[in-house]
């Protein structure tokens, strides 16, 4: 047998599919919610797309979800900072080297044929959706308890605009997630690398 | 510069990549239902079938999700601190109109009688008896603005007016260890709270809205007011007070929202 290159550690694979499918269920379940007093009128999530039928039954899911989201994050982010992963696979991260990547990925000339090394964008959209599910999470936390957390809650700007904050955040994961799947999608030798880990 | 090739191009493990890739093709070409797999997986087709479902008449499912709440419950009761205050605001930030809101329409908001009615205290209590109207309004009153928070995501600032909720438990002499405090309403609408939140210096058994008697569509006769709490544990138009340890439920917690409902 050939040897294989271990891309992606299975402690990485698993907390990766955990946060997938408790981000999912998140999102669907926080549109049901987000349905019962919309910040934008306008802007409603169809029933067949959102998760737990009717307010209560979301807000179930939602709040059953946030321990596994919460719990798996720090699982993530803790082996990922502890066995070094994070410094050598995200980091160092120049405003130059994501300029030149992004405007390659453009032109369509950003080679992907390595895939245990990550270019600049793909640095920067990892590490901007670590940071974002970390701004998810705060401000959920001063949404639901924003008695219990007052200084959490000042810093989202009080109880209303922790609502909007939780909002765009879960707007640019979903942005993140829908980029995430059409480069999966163009590279698909990543998703069997996420399941396998070669 | 702008010619520069990504980094991965240079990197001698790429070459090693370059064959692996090889050996996956062939590997994937021999194996049809693998590849299947790893089509289908792609497809949105089943992210659809994942974020489509309800799953809501599936028992397990919803059983764990029922005792995710209650343990929900316990987390909240523990992260409760008896002392810490929500936020009050100057008259200028009053919400005007408030918000009505209830599980039914405002023209079947009930009408009390204010003569004929009585507040019935019971349960794990030593003062059980029947309160009227004018003997309620006699209590020491206060009065704050705090913001009204509701399960749904909106939210408004009121003014009420009332008496502080532990000392009538204390008047009652109501037992201050039973774990609930339930209320029975005119709009057969119920709920229950635990003890500490009753016994929190900003409940209020309100009688007054901005200054004037509570009117029907705010919960005439009298409301209990929570800051500590989401919109649906405030009950209005209070006919019963039952001090229990058995665990009281309510009309919205039956169905679904979580008991502890706090803020």
């Amino acid at each position: 047998m050939l040897r294989q290159i271990k891309i992606h550690p299975a402690w990485l694979r698993i907390t990766h599919w955990i946060n997938a499918a408790s981000v999912l269920i998140m999102m669907t379940s926080g549109w049901q919610v987000y349905n019962a007093s919309p910040i934008f009128p306008a802007l409603r999530f169809p029933a067949g797309i959102s998760l737990g039928g009717w307010l209560g039954g979301a807000l179930l899911w939602h709040f059953a979800f946030m321990w596994l989201l919460v719990g798996n994050f720090i699982v993530y982010l803790g082996l990922n900072l502890a066995s070094g992963r994070f410094g050598r696979k995200l980091l160092p991260l120049s405003p130059r080297a994501l300029f030149l990547d992004f405007y390659a990925a453009l032109r369509g000339k950003l080679a992907h044929n390595d895939l245990s090394h990550y270019n600049a964008v793909q640095k920067f959209a990892y590490l901007a959706v670590i940071v974002d599910i970390v701004v998810l999470v705060l401000s959920g936390l001063a949404v639901w308890k924003s008695v219990q957390f007052p200084l959490l809650r000042e810093l989202m700007g009080g109880f209303d605009t922790a609502r909007v904050v939780h909002f765009f955040a879960m707007s640019f994961l979903l942005m993140f997630f829908i980029v995430h799947i059409a480069m999966v999608t163009l590279v698909p030798r990543s998703l069997l690398a996420m399941i396998r880990g070669h | 510069m702008l010619k520069r090739k990504s980094d991965s191009l240079q990197k001698p493990t790429s070459i090693l990549d370059a064959d692996a890739i090889i050996k996956d093709a062939r590997r994937e070409l021999a194996a049809p239902l693998r590849r299947l797999f790893g089509k289908r997986i792609l497809t949105l087709g089943s992210l659809a079938l994942l974020s489509g479902c309800e799953l809501k008449d599936d028992n397990s499912v919803n059983t764990m999700l029922k005792k995710i709440s209650f343990f929900n419950d316990d987390v909240q009761g523990w992260l409760f601190d008896p002392k810490k205050l929500a936020p009050t605001y100057p008259e200028s930030m009053i919400t005007r109109p408030f918000p009505f809101n209830a599980f039914y329409d405002i023209d079947e908001v009930p009408a009390v009688d204010p003569q004929s009615y009585r507040l019935k205290i019971s349960g794990l209590v030593s003062g059980k008896r029947l309160w009227t109207l004018p003997e309620l309004h006699a209590l020491p009153q206060t009065s704050q603005i705090t913001r009204h928070i509701c399960i749904e995501g909106w939210s408004a600032i009121g003014r009420w007016g009332g008496t502080p909720f532990s000392s009538f438990l204390h008047y009652v002499g109501a037992d201050l260890n039973a774990k609930y405090v339930a209320f029975q309403c005119a709009d057969e609408y119920s709920t229950s709270i635990d003890m500490p939140t009753a016994r929190h210096p900003q409940t209020l058994l309100t009688f007054s809205y901005d200054g004037a008697l509570l009117p029907p569509k705010y919960g005439f006769p009298m409301k209990l007011r929570m800051p500590t709490k989401l919109g649906y544990k405030n009950p209005k138009h209070i006919v019963e007070i039952i001090v229990t340890n058995s665990y009281p439920g309510g009309y919205w917690e039956n169905q679904g929202y979580n008991w502890f409902g706090g803020a």
